[in-house]
């Protein structure tokens, strides 16, 4: 029964785990950008929840739309001052302003909040679960995560299938030169889709924060943990995202069981026998190009 | 009166000057044909026209105003629409698709997906097909169809016929015909096919290095005058530039 | 050497005779360090060179080999933590130290086959990953102190002052090493196939270049590097902790010292270090600003000044300290090298029209 708990654990974490990496892979979908400040971002979106939430003295849920809104406005401006700029200068460009963002924003953090960990009250949501039996309970907050997760990734299919602005952002991945030939606007489309990536990792870090505590520092972590579930999800829509999560979130999840040090070890053990399996065709799913 | 005006264009790319000093202007609704050897700086012209390249210097006008810094998508708003060389349709997205994301982009006009698949009945089974799946024939009428769905009062066409049997080249001007004898429309058509070129224009342009070297009516042009302007055998006495 | 239009190709010319060997008379004199200042100062001055090391081996892996890495802390930890490992079954410090150079290169070599068949930002994370691994599995294992690190107390024999200009000199001697074997590498055939591996990966492989291997070279060369580095990051400060030692501010400090300093340019990266360690003595190493500074200039450099500030000096005055590069001489002036020639359309004015074809 401890086991079935476990995994049970690992499917709603690779909820969270899928939230957080959706993002990442629609940036790399759609700009070919790894933004190696996707997991600083996430953090960053906490504390402004975290600000907003306990400034206003509401809840941590009436404070995350605004926020989404106001980090997705952010990072429609990346995008135009940073990363555009960065896109033309050659392919390792992207890579070295996301590090060096997510350097600046890490010790951002840690000179307006120190480095204590903090975490987002979700009232009685944290602490109530579904029980199921004596030995089984499931968190409902998990549950929760979980599905808005599957909510979001399917409404982010939705959005990229049905859409006018998401076939046009689906066109501009394909050829950026011939979007703007037939009329889209693709530095445009480039903003819109790093402000949805942004928005969506501003709701990944606020569960996170409700979930667990977060810190100045908790960044890197998360951003790993979202590159592992794309990577192991692989080729395909955005629901092999939440495949890769849900692979990753149980492989930590069981490892620890086996010794709560070695949790996020074995996830990326996990993710390092993907890569070895794959034997290099890896290369992380374009979702939005197909 | 001319709806686009190009004066003294200079385009680079890198150290190499692909279109030098080019001037030249086109009425409203006549057919002008784009003609030269490979390398002669015709796809360049036509790219800036259309504003995927930022000239060196010299000037783009049209409909009267200056349009030299406007970028593309800007320029589909107004009218222009370019149907570039080698199609490059969006592989991933449907036939469909692919007309739909050019919908609403441009002018309002009668161009919708239901009249691309009017006018290029060939399209119509294959609306869900992927552009990636489509024969070389059918990825063109879609490209066409694309580039239509903008209501262009200018359409650049950028060697259509390139890589296509000669049946589907013959179906294609077929359509195309249709489209040009309206009247409603101006083209630019670059095609290598000289005797085709020469039947669909009204008046015929033709580069060398980079440089506008022959220009005049279609009907007015011998096909040797033409063929040693585009060997840049002898300088025509109509030297443009 | 001399061309069919009268051009010389020149590498060693007289000048370039004479600044290397001034160089190397200063290295040497560098060498004569210890014996000059009081030990606070040698030991600051071995962080200069660990500084050069690990900017010199970024440089060479992002640069020539055009792997941009965020997980080049996993060798600097392995090199640091194999150290300690050696000197706990009984070797001696500075011994333990080369070995551990070794068994970075054996780890880097067995890591190359996992992550070099991915490109770009796929490889940059998952060398993250990497490292990431390797500070798990040191953090568990008691025997080395855990997650709460350990003391090197091999060297605690030499005495202070001795143990301080002996690791002076084992870091001046890696960090010279590492910068000569770069050097004859990147004038060796070896170095034009980086290059050109760097700027069109498949244009090399079909001019036949190993492109795999070739990156296999770079990759544990570096790394090696890495890993000197951090055996000689352990001497210097004598404690180790899974969490400093396999840190991605590594990373930051490297990225900072080769875009500063001037990306892909054989000098740039020693010039960083130069200005990395002024900055470290002026505000102090760690320090949240330190980092935001850091990260800013990252991301201004690499937006703005690409090649960095000895790659925009040697660009504006045509000047170079060391013969990595030709000069090309004689009537003609220097071809244009611009990549930007391919263009699809504007091929060779050779085909005739179809219909003067038929």
């Amino acid at each position: 029964m401890i086991w079935v708990n476990a995994v049970m654990a690992g499917i709603l974490l690779g909820g969270l785990y899928a939230l957080f990496a959706c993002g990442l892979s629609l940036m790399y979908g759609v700009m070919g950008i790894i933004n190696l400040a996707h997991g600083d971002l996430a953090v960053l979106g906490a504390y402004l929840v975290f600000v907003i939430s306990s400034s206003l003295g509401v809840s941590p849920f009436l404070a995350l739309p605004v926020a989404v809104v106001l980090m997705g406005g952010l990072g429609y401006l990346m995008q135009r001052a940073l990363l555009e700029r960065s896109l033309r200068a050659g392919p390792l460009v992207p890579l070295l302003t996301t590090f060096g963002l997510a350097i600046v924003i890490q010790n951002g953090l840690l000179q307006l909040f120190t480095s204590d960990s903090r975490s987002l009250d979700a009232g009685a949501l944290t602490v109530a679960s579904l029980h199921v039996n004596d030995q089984l309970t499931i968190p409902l907050l998990g549950v929760v995560i979980f599905l808005v997760a599957l909510g979001l990734l399917g409404g982010l299919q939705l959005f990229l299938n049905r859409t006018a602005i998401g076939r046009a952002m689906r066109a501009t991945a394909q050829d950026p030169d011939t979007a703007e030939l037939i009329g889209i606007n693709a530095k445009h489309m480039y903003g819109l889709a790093t402000a949805i990536a942004v928005g969506t990792v501003t709701i990944a870090g606020t569960f996170f924060g409700m979930r667990s505590s977060f810190a100045p520092l908790s960044g890197p972590s998360q951003l790993i943990f979202a590159f592992e579930a794309v990577v192991i999800g692989g080729i395909g829509s955005l629901w092999g995202t939440l495949v890769g999560g849900i692979v990753l979130g149980v492989a930590q999840t069981i490892g620890a069981q086996i010794n709560p040090q070695s949790s996020i070890l074995c996830g990326n053990l996990v993710f390092l026998a993907v890569l070895i399996i794959r034997n290099g065709r890896v290369f992380v799913s374009r979702a939005v190009s197909s | 009166m001319s709806l686009l005006e190009i004066e003294t264009l200079e385009v680079r790319h890198g150290a190499l000057t692909a279109v030098r000093g080019v001037s030249l202007s086109v009425d409203e609704g006549s057919v002008l044909a784009l003609v030269g050897a490979n390398g002669a700086g015709k796809t360049t012209l036509l790219r800036a026209v259309a504003g995927a390249h930022r000239p060196q210097s010299g000037r783009v006008r049209f409909d009267g105003a200056d349009v030299t810094g406007l970028p593309a998508h800007r320029r589909v708003k107004l009218g222009i629409a370019l149907v570039p060389e080698g199609r490059r349709l969006f592989p991933g997205l449907t036939v469909e698709e692919n007309l739909q994301a050019a919908a609403g982009k441009g002018r309002s006009g009668p161009w919708t997906v239901a009249a691309v698949l009017e006018a290029f009945p060939i399209l119509q089974p294959l609306v869900r097909r992927r552009a990636s799946s489509l024969s070389g024939g059918e990825q063109q009428a879609t490209a066409i169809g694309r580039a239509l769905m903008a209501n262009p009062r200018l359409l650049l066409l950028d060697e259509v016929s390139l890589g296509l049997a000669p049946q589907a080249v013959d179906a294609m001007y077929r359509s195309l015909d249709a489209l040009m004898a309206s009247g409603n429309s101006t083209v630019i058509l670059v095609e290598q096919d000289l005797r085709r070129a020469m039947a669909v224009s009204g008046r015929i342009a033709c580069m060398l290095e980079g440089r506008l070297i022959l220009e005049g009516a279609s009907n007015a042009l011998s096909r040797d005058e033409i063929t040693n302007a585009y060997f840049g055998l002898r300088r025509a006495p109509e030297v443009a530039s | 050497m001399t061309t069919a239009a009268g051009l010389r190709v020149e590498r060693w010319t007289r000048n370039s005779v004479i600044r290397s060997s001034l160089i190397g008379l200063a290295v040497l004199g560098l060498f004569a360090a210890p014996t000059v200042f009081e030990p606070a100062i040698t030991q600051k001055l071995t962080g200069l060179w660990i500084l050069v090391l690990m900017a010199a081996m970024w440089n060479a892996l992002a640069g020539y080999g055009g792997l941009v890495s965020v997980g080049q802390q996993a060798f600097i930890g392995i090199g640091a933590y194999s150290t300690i490992y050696l000197t706990h079954a009984g070797v001696e410090g500075y011994t333990a130290m080369a070995l551990a150079v070794g068994i970075t290169a054996i780890l880097a070599f067995l890591t190359s086959f996992v992550v070099l068949r991915l490109r770009g930002g796929e490889f940059a994370i998952a060398m993250w990953v990497v490292a990431e691994v390797f500070r798990q599995f040191v953090s568990f294992d008691s025997s080395v102190g855990g997650g709460t690190g350990i003391s090197l107390t091999a060297l605690g024999v030499y005495g202070p002052d001795y143990g301080r200009a002996f690791t002076y000199w084992w870091a001046l001697t890696a960090a010279t090493a590492a910068l000569l074997i770069l050097f004859f590498l990147l004038r060796s055939r070896f170095g034009a196939a980086l290059q050109a591996i760097r700027d069109d990966e498949s244009a090399a492989a079909s001019l036949g270049v190993r492109v795999r291997s070739s990156k296999r070279i770079v990759f544990v060369l570096t790394s090696t590097g890495c890993g000197a580095a951090g055996a000689a990051i352990l001497a210097n400060t004598l404690f180790v902790q899974p969490n400093s030692i396999f840190s991605v501010q590594w990373t930051a400090m490297m990225i900072f010292m080769v875009l500063v300093g001037g990306l892909g340019t054989f000098e740039g990266p020693i010039l960083g270090a130069l200005i990395l360690f002024l900055l470290q003595n002026q505000f102090g190493n760690g320090g949240v600003w330190y980092f935001i500074g850091l990260g800013a200039s990252a991301v201004l450099f690499a937006l703005f000044m690409p090649r960095g500030i000895w790659g925009t000096i040697t660009e504006r005055f045509d000047l170079r300290l060391t013969p990595i590069g030709y000069w090309v001489r004689g009537p003609a002036p220097p071809t244009a090298r611009d990549p930007g020639l391919a263009q699809s359309d504007e091929g060779p004015p050779t085909d005739p029209p179809s219909e003067v074809a038929q």
